[in-house]
């Protein structure tokens, strides 16, 4: 395994475009590659390809594989896995990236498992560094270091891959963020003959129907998020937190643990296994601040925690902190916007 | 038709109340230390097989579990609820398991049941939240797998139909048996214990738990083979010991920290009407609200 072995990055293709969460991968892939001096390559599979390339070689893509036939496309899991697992014997990639998506999480164990890398889910920072095994004593130098917060969120852990090849990691969307490289880089297209890579024998699973509903939710955009945790105590006092959103102009976010509690649904969940957001005010209301929460809102410009208890972990990070019941403080907030705003 | 189905499930410490022994410091959990449940998601996938056993009477569904022997509290828990029997897959060598290893575990102990229609696991474990074990179990046993499952449609002549929810819809598949499913939190809840199976399977011990029990209870359970439940070993499901445990894992956690956040410079207000008009009229001023 020679270290100048290339990075790639899965992406995502659908409807004529690569997804948000690959591009955002392409852009810390492109860092990551400028690091270990490698390559960044990026490979898509699917049907209408053409002119995919365009779409990647802002960010900083070197290579593009592109791999076409129109049954590759919807994703299906034994087609695509059959095609990493053989390209990747083939080109060796020292690191692969994909989204944590319904996609990203059921290609990557099972590719992971065929090669016998290892796999780190739902990462919230990537970095390259040294590693020394406690053990053997043995040195690594340029792995990559997959940080995740870990065990419901109370602990953040680094994991590295000492020995398999490629390490890989799957990061959720709006993690990272997407930014242009260089509009007019331009990189190398590889098309790539399907039919070396997978076998009629791969598609057993067929798909009857297939309906996109596009996520009535809208937190990731929404400048103003009333967010609402375990503290809020029932369903029905989330209504409060429904009030304060409408008459904000804002959306009505959760914590994990609100989630789980049934007080809302699953669409609504901020945190590293829900959504990440970056609004001008999130207020934080019943919130305690587990790190799996707070990583999936700490960029917030301005954090209000409305919580009973003083010493919430989220009051550390929070602009206001308001020391109360959430159900006196919210019907005051909205009474007083009403009073002050126009 | 009658089927065979297997239905993964762990053990996991409920994440939502961590005290301080939690961690070894080599990094990895301190099970022992916590309170353990039934993953959330492997009673939805409970669910589904005892939908499928209700509709193909004759039916058997198996739990198979990795972890401490304590986990047979988990197989109790689903006999209660209409499972047949259950397996721990527990060996001190398994011990600090990524999900490779942990899934190669796992499928070499599928292995050794034979035949099996279907095999069916919640989506992730809270304890790790990865989803990988699944499709990564599929894989080993060179089966086709459906993730994200909410509902078993249909099961007949050879193939399962199956809902999937995914980000932004619903997708319907047919796949080929056997195969792996995992299901989702957003599938039917699991139906509730049932008082008779409770009275019948209460006494339903591991070995090793029943090495503690009273002379007249093992008898019991020794008079009724349904109250058996199994213990096997890594040795036992033919594991080679370079693939399992912490050996067999490629990724090594490096380190752990309890990330301190940079403290912001925190107002703190009192909840009273002037402190709260104060804070909104400034919000307003400043444009954070419009």
């Amino acid at each position: 395994m020679s270290d100048k072995n290339n990075l790639i990055v899965y992406c995502e293709f659908d409807d004529g475009k690569v997804a948000d969460v690959s591009l955002e991968l392409l852009t810390k892939g492109r860092v990551l590659a400028t690091t270990l001096g490698v390559k960044l390559e990026a490979l898509v599979l699917g049907d209408k390809l053409e002119g995919v390339e365009n779409q990647v070689f802002p960010y900083g893509v070197d290579v593009v594989y592109k791999v076409e036939d129109k049954r590759l496309y919807p994703y299906t899991s034994n087609p695509h896995s059959a095609v990493l697992i053989n390209l990747f014997k083939e080109i060796e990639p020292q690191i692969c990236l994909m989204g944590a998506t319904c996609i990203g999480r059921d290609l990557g164990p099972r590719v992971s498992s065929c090669l016998h890398s290892g796999l780190t889910a739902d990462c919230t920072s990537l970095e390259i560094g040294p590693h020394k095994d406690p053990k053997s004593g043995k040195e690594y130098e340029n792995l990559l270091y997959q940080i995740r917060p870990a065990f419901g969120g109370n602990i953040v852990a680094t994991i590295v891959n000492p020995d398999c090849r490629p390490q890989m990691a799957t990061v959720r969307e709006g993690v990272m963020k997407k930014e242009i490289f260089d509009e007019n880089y331009k990189g190398e297209v590889v098309n790539l003959d399907a039919a070396k890579y997978v076998s009629d024998a791969d598609f057993v699973v067929e798909i009857i129907d297939r309906h996109i509903e596009k996520s009535k939710v809208n937190i990731k955009n929404s400048p103003i998020i009333v967010a609402g945790g375990y503290g809020v105590g029932s369903k029905e006092n989330f209504d409060l937190l429904y009030d304060l959103a409408n008459v904000l102009g804002g959306e009505v976010g959760a914590s994990r643990a609100a989630v789980d509690a049934g007080y809302v649904e699953h669409e609504r969940q901020i945190g590293q296994t829900g959504v990440t957001v970056r609004p001008k005010l999130y207020i934080a209301c019943g919130i305690s601040g587990q790190i799996q929460h707070i990583a999936g809102m700490q960029e917030s410009a301005i954090v209000i925690s409305i919580n009973n208890d003083p010493n919430a972990p989220i009051n550390t990070i929070a602009d206001y902190v308001i020391t109360g019941n959430m159900e006196d403080v919210v019907p005051k907030l909205i009474k007083y916007y009403k009073k002050n705003s126009k | 038709m009658s089927l065979n189905i297997i239905v993964l499930a762990k053990q996991v410490p409920d994440t939502r109340n961590v005290g301080k022994d939690a961690m070894k410091e080599d990094g990895t959990i301190n099970r022992a230390a916590l309170p353990a449940i039934f993953n959330p998601e492997d009673l939805n996938a409970l669910e589904q097989a005892l939908r499928l056993k209700d509709a193909n009477p004759g039916s058997t569904i198996t739990l198979l579990t990795m972890g401490l022997p304590r986990a047979a509290e988990i197989i109790r828990e689903a006999m209660y609820r209409g499972a047949d029997t259950g397996v721990v897959l527990t060996d001190r060598a398994l011990g600090g398991a990524d999900t490779l290893a942990t899934s190669y575990s796992l499928a070499q102990a599928v292995k050794k049941f034979g035949n099996f229609d279907i095999i069916l696991g919640g989506r992730q474990a809270i304890d790790g939240d990865t989803a990988q074990v699944g499709p990564q179990i599929a894989e080993k046993l060179g089966l086709p797998q459906v993730t994200y499952a909410e509902e078993i449609l249909d099961l007949k002549e050879g193939f399962v139909t199956v809902k999937r929810r995914l980000e932004a819809g619903v997708e319907t598949v047919k796949c080929p048996l056997p195969c792996v499913v995992t299901v989702n939190g957003s599938a039917a809840d699991c139906r509730p214990r049932n008082a008779k199976l409770i009275q019948k399977y209460k006494y339903a011990v591991s070995p090793s738990e029943k090495e503690k029990l009273s002379d007249e209870l093992k008898a019991v359970v020794e008079a009724r083979p349904y109250l058996n439940l199994q213990e096997w070993s890594a040795a036992y499901v033919e594991a080679d010991p370079e693939q399992i445990g912490l050996a067999g894992s490629p990724t090594k956690v490096k380190s752990i920290e309890n990330v301190v956040f940079t403290a912001k410079e925190t107002r703190s207000l009192e909840n009273n009407d002037e402190q709260i008009e104060e804070l909104i009229k400034e919000l307003i001023a400043n444009h954070t609200i419009g």
